[in-house]
């Protein structure tokens, strides 16, 4: 035996037997798992700038066309709501209204819908090497963070344009709704990726559920039309309203609105929207370790249910 | 090798559901009814092993036999039904060669998402990244992208990475056989080095001439279970004798379903035995150049007919074939064959070294289908002073000039 044989043994001995693949238990694994991602950070960088070079990598206008899409349904709606269907009238400054909405909407969906199809996608790799799984779900939330920043650039120059920048406290608005976006929509793509593997229906149903919630917030309507709307029907103030505001998406949207749609400050706003922010981040941080314990249940059995 | 467990498999049971269904419909219609929708299949049952520190285990078995499996739960792809997996120090896995690479990406970026999976960091990679592209050989097309790689080009890559990688365990599933012979070589090479320095190797391989070569320990897996482990030796003899009584019932099965026309005709060896020039016979101990005799009795049932072929051969006890002959061959036509006949092949001067042997014997129609084979059908023994390895005995003398 050589002699790096001999001190390879000599090191192994002194490491204590670990058990193939990820650790059981419930509870007790949330800080390993932690770990394990941790330690596989690096590799999530790489997922990361896989899925966006890959995305666009033979496109001749490449990541000009992650803004396409939300500039195409920016002016949609600035036409057919703002301009035919005269939403601007009750709405000021409405073309960065809407971009705000879309903006925190986008990346929301991203997460999501990219997030449930991330296990089934990355098959290939799951079948053949052990890695801590969660770092797909989790990659997808960093490209979608990344295209997030370019729009935010755009919706941040839009502000410039119209002269009406937000500044101070505002943005304070800004980074608690993001966190709870990001939390919220990190917790349910671990949940969805994990039983779209299960149930491949998933990703359908997820394309459906979103188009209801897209509806479901305050992204082309305001604030306003909601209340104007429950208190024409009668249910002005009551249990309608607070289960719309249970909605946490409906808070991010009203918090970025807070921030950057500066021509909306006479505009009404729900009571407590900071307090509400907050009680839905803790509500989604219990919700991002219950997901992620369940997604560790589930994953023991991916390699052979892809 | 040393008394260091870096594997430890205590009880190991693996159960694969098949299921039928898999859609939502599917399972809300069949709700409750849902196990007359499953089958259960036991990939393994019950396996205990442990694999000491620095050694090569070579996993073998007809398919279906759970070895990939067993690999998998080695790597925690999967995991066991029930028991326990342990095991010590860093693992990779070349599962399948360029899992993960990802063909828009550049064979650059595929190399640093590659052994990035594989465990490696940023700073190692940067360090090995020459090495890398200098193994592979493909400097040339490393900023192409990986889709406009040939297949042998793939390969190349994908192993270069895998085998920078430091591991302390290195999985291998039937990823050897691959790229030309140069590049073939390179990387037994590389496995070579690797035990050299240590690391433990377990390989999945079909391949049993690879087995024997390079492990020094095999484990013949048969339904799940452990059927022999020990020395490559005779893991890979029972192996080569459960293949062969699979293929004779197969060949009895074909033959069951066959017209009695069409049927073939019926012989076999009844007796074969070894005689030394010197009239020995039996269990034979010869010296390297000393010739012998292999007569053969076959006992017809039916007449064999037309222009059938008497083969034999001389095979190592694992079954590598080093010498082998027929009556075609050796331009000699037998006489039609009914009832009892004897035939003697006569050979002269064997340069075998020292060793076990063994004897093959073949009977085939005229058209080459088989009528009989008696794969060992008798053994011998060289005995000769060891100044040489490998099968062939050539006299060699060195002297410094």
């Amino acid at each position: 035996m050589s002699d790096t044989a001999v001190a390879r043994t000599a090191e192994l001995a002194q490491q204590p037997m670990r058990i193939a693949g990820p650790r059981p238990g419930f509870a007790r694994g949330t800080l390993s798992s932690i770990r394990d991602i941790y330690h596989q950070r690096e590799l999530m960088g790489f997922l990361v700038r896989r899925e966006l070079k890959a995305k666009y990598k033979d496109s001749a206008l490449g990541f000009v066309w992650t803004l396409i899409r939300p500039l195409a349904m920016l002016l949609i709606y600035y036409l057919a709501l703002g301009k035919f269907l005269q939403a601007e009238r009750s709405i000021p400054d409405f073309a960065v209204f809407i971009y705000t909405g879309l903006t925190a909407w986008t990346l929301f969906s991203e997460i999501i819908n990219s997030g449930t199809s991330s296990i089934v996608g990355n098959s290939g790799l799951i079948k053949k090497v052990y890695l801590p799984r969660e770092i797909f779900p989790l990659s997808v939330v960093g490209s979608a963070v990344f295209n997030f920043l370019i729009q935010l650039t755009i919706l941040v120059g839009a502000t410039l344009l119209v002269q009406r920048f937000p500044t101070g406290p505002r943005w304070g608005y800004f980074f608690l709704a993001l966190a709870v976006l990001l939390v919220f929509g990190t917790a349910l793509a671990l949940l969805l990726s994990a039983v779209n593997v299960y149930l491949r229906d998933m990703q359908y149903l997820v394309d459906v559920a979103l188009l209801i919630f897209f509806w479901a917030s305050p992204i082309v309507y305001s604030w306003r039309l909601v209340t104007n709307g429950l208190g024409d029907a009668g249910l002005g103030g009551g249990w309608v309203e607070e289960a719309y505001l249970a909605n946490p998406m409906t808070l991010v949207i009203l918090g970025f609105q807070q921030t950057f749609w500066v021509a909306g400050d006479g505009e009404p706003v729900p009571d407590h929207l900071a307090t509400r922010l907050g009680v839905a981040l803790v509500v989604g941080l219990v919700l991002l370790w219950l997901c992620q314990r369940t997604f560790a249940r589930l994953q023991s059995n991916f390699a052979q249910e892809l | 090798m040393s008394d260091l467990d870096v594997i430890r498999i205590d009880g190991v049971s693996k159960r694969f559901v098949i299921r039928k269904e898999k859609s939502l419909k599917e399972r809300i219609v069949n709700f409750g009814r849902s196990n007359l929708h499953k089958d259960d299949f036991w990939a393994l049952r019950d396996v205990d092993l442990a694999i000491s520190a620095g050694s090569t285990v070579g996993l073998v078995g007809p398919n279906g036999s759970g070895k990939s499996t067993l690999l998998k739960l080695i790597g925690g792809i999967l995991q066991p039904t029930a028991g326990t997996v342990h095991l010590r120090g860093r693992l990779a896995a070349l599962l399948e060669l360029g899992a993960g690479f990802h063909p828009d990406l550049t064979g650059r970026e595929n190399v640093y998402l590659n052994a990035s999976i594989l465990g490696l960091t940023r700073k190692e990679i940067d360090r090995h990244f020459d090495a890398i592209v200098d193994f592979s050989g493909i400097e040339k097309f490393i900023d192409t992208q990986v889709k406009f790689y040939s297949s042998g080009m793939y390969v190349r890559l994908a192993f270069a990475v895998a085998v920078h990688v430091d591991p302390d365990i290195l999985l291998v599933d039937e990823v050897l056989a691959v790229g030309d012979e140069a590049f073939q070589r390179k990387c037994l090479e590389r496995i070579r080095a690797f035990q050299h320095e240590g690391r433990t190797i377990v390989l999945v391989s079909h391949s049993l001439d690879q087995v024997a070569e390079f492990c020094d320990r095999a484990v013949v897996l048969e339904h799940g279970h452990v059927v022999t482990d020990g020395s490559p030796r005779d893991a890979l003899r029972t192996l080569r004798a459960d293949f062969e009584a699979t293929r004779k019932e197969e060949l009895d099965r074909a033959e069951s379903k066959l017209s009695a026309d069409d049927r073939r005709a019926r012989a076999r060896f009844i007796g074969i035995s070894l005689h030394a020039e010197d009239g020995e016979t039996g269990h034979l101990t010869l010296a390297p150049g000393q010739g012998m005799t292999v007569r053969m009795t076959i006992e017809a049932e039916d007449r064999v007919t037309g222009d059938w072929i008497l083969g034999m051969g001389i095979t190592t006890p694992l079954g590598t074939v080093l010498h082998s002959t027929t009556s075609r061959l050796l331009g000699t036509t037998l006489p039609e064959l009914h009832g009892t006949a004897q035939y003697e092949f006569t050979l002269d001067g064997l340069a075998l070294n020292e060793g076990e042997y063994a004897v093959k014997a073949t009977l085939e129609s005229e058209t080459g289908a088989e009528i009989d084979t008696v794969p060992v059908a008798a053994q011998f023994s060289v005995e000769t002073p060891t100044t040489s390895l490998g099968p062939l005995h050539v006299p060699a003398t060195l002297t410094a000039l």
